[in-house]
């Protein structure tokens, strides 16, 4: 199917088709890194700006290097260097980089909405790489191709997250696009983080651990947020790691196929036993991998899309 | 208002692509080191029908693959993203022949896309160009080594070909809108 999305704002406005077009899109690119000439010029000439007003190494790394690999040329603008610590609006530091012409916009920002109002007020295509605890599309995008890589489909799979659902905009992304495609989602984790009101999102929602990962396909950690947490949600992160981190025991009740993923950066000894962090039913490392290819698809179809936008 | 003729019809068509492999084993003599690379979609199917005439004319089998050259094209922010299909590329073709192969040759922008694309698995030998329909109107000088059927047209008319594999009896049809 086509896509003309000038824009990738959420997963929560994308079709089920739109999301296979990505991942489709995705292997071929998949197959470019594996090349011995891992570039093609596809986005030659273009001028990608990574606005990062929210720190970030990971997504930023793996974006700037999905830009050169399409032949983009890139800028880099994060918040400690820039005149948003002066005080300049985010509307007028957008307009002053598209002043310089460019032609995309990656935009991770802690206000949930920021990439949206963005696309708003400026031509570019716009590109979230996560907004406050909103969404955060290109992560669910490659957890989802990651899957599908494994299991060969998505419909039908039992997929657990567990931990920091609350303030987790890979969360929300991933439950979106897993629904989507017709994933049976389980959240669990301490009830502070993990309100029944995901129910809605049309999740099932529980605060036993060894049920929720006892018939799960997929197993997602989240790592616990203490950046976002306003006032602590739970008493101690031994406690949770006790309560609710992945260690042997609890994995040994899992189906023998079940595999192992988390977004970055993992906490060792708190969400994640390390042992497990790195056994072979372990995909984190191949999560970052696919990362790259995800976002050149993203990019590679955003450039072309040209049809009338909706932006919520 | 549509009408149509048919440019080649199944029998024509199976006529004219072991024609082509007689071709391509006379043009590369000894016919070693040969590769045939189908561009796609519809000069995939083509590629591997050549190279297996091809397989028979010498007496063993030629490496056959595919070519995607979406990621090359000089239009990609003038049109909606084309999907994109498989890439697979089964030898190292440095050093050797590759013979692409595409359905219609029109404008060129898609051969001159292709040889880009090839360029990043390695320096062939020599890059040929096996095409079942040239209907003209060229854009970039480029020229076919190996053509079927030399169609002139004019730029309002389609070439369409039909493929078995694609889900169509083989046939080429010449459409005036």
């Amino acid at each position: 199917m086509a896509w003309n999305r000038k824009h990738l704002l959420d997963i929560e406005s994308l079709s089920a088709d739109e999301i296979i077009t990505i991942l489709d899109t995705a292997r071929a690119f998949k197959a470019v890194g594996e090349r011995a000439i891992k570039k093609v010029p596809a986005l030659r000439g273009k001028t990608v700006v990574n606005l990062f007003v929210e720190p970030s190494t990971r997504t930023r790394i793996s974006f700037e290097l999905s830009e050169l690999r399409l032949s983009a040329d890139i800028i880099n603008f994060t918040a400690e260097a820039s005149s948003l610590k002066k005080g300049e609006s985010l509307r007028d530091t957008a307009r002053n980089l598209e002043a310089l012409n460019a032609d995309f916009i990656v935009i991770r920002h802690s206000a949930s909405g920021a990439p949206h109002f963005l696309a708003r007020v400026i031509e570019a295509s716009v590109i979230n790489a996560g907004d406050g605890a909103h969404e955060h599309p290109t992560q669910a995008l490659l957890d989802i191709f990651t899957i599908r890589e494994h299991k060969g489909k998505i419909e039908g799979l039992n997929v657990t997250i567990l931990g920091d659902i609350l303030y987790s905009r890979v969360a929300r992304s991933n439950i979106w696009a897993l629904t989507k495609l017709g994933a049976r989602v389980t959240l669990c984790g301490p009830s502070t983080l993990v309100p029944k009101v995901f129910e809605q999102m049309g999740c099932r929602v529980t605060y036993d651990v060894d049920e929720a990962i006892r018939e799960a396909d997929i197993i997602n950690l989240l790592r616990i947020q203490h950046e976002r947490q306003r006032k602590s949600m739970f008493p101690s992160l031994g406690e949770y790691s006790s309560l609710f981190g992945l260690n042997k025991e609890r994995l040994a009740k899992t189906k023998p196929d079940a595999l192992i993923m988390h977004p970055g950066p993992i906490n060792r000894g708190v969400e994640i036993d390390s042992e497990i962090a790195d056994c072979e039913r372990s995909l984190i490392l191949e999560q970052v991998t696919n990362g790259l290819a995800v976002r050149m698809a993203v990019l590679f179809l955003v450039n072309g899309g040209k049809g009338p936008q909706d932006i919520g | 208002m549509t009408n149509s003729s048919i440019l080649l019809n199944a029998q024509a068509m199976q006529r004219a692509l072991t024609r082509i492999a007689h071709e391509v084993v006379e043009r590369n003599d000894p016919p070693t080191e040969l590769v045939i690379i189908g561009i796609q979609r519809s000069g995939v199917p083509l590629a591997q029908r050549l190279g297996k005439t091809l397989a028979e004319i010498l007496n063993h089998p030629v490496p056959t693959g595919s070519l995607d050259v979406s990621m090359h094209r000089d239009d990609l922010d003038s049109r909606i993203a084309p999907n994109i299909q498989p890439t697979e590329i089964p030898v190292d073709i440095t050093g050797q022949t590759v013979v692409l192969v595409d359905d219609v040759l029109f404008s060129g922008r898609t051969i001159r896309a292709a040889m880009d694309a090839l360029n990043d698995f390695g320096r062939p030998r020599r890059i040929q160009l096996a095409v079942l329909i040239d209907r003209g109107h060229r854009e970039l000088p480029i020229k076919a080594d190996f053509v079927g059927k030399n169609v002139p047209t004019s730029v309002n008319e389609t070439v369409e070909v039909r493929l078995t594999e694609m889900g169509h009896p083989d046939e080429v049809v010449l459409e005036r809108t």
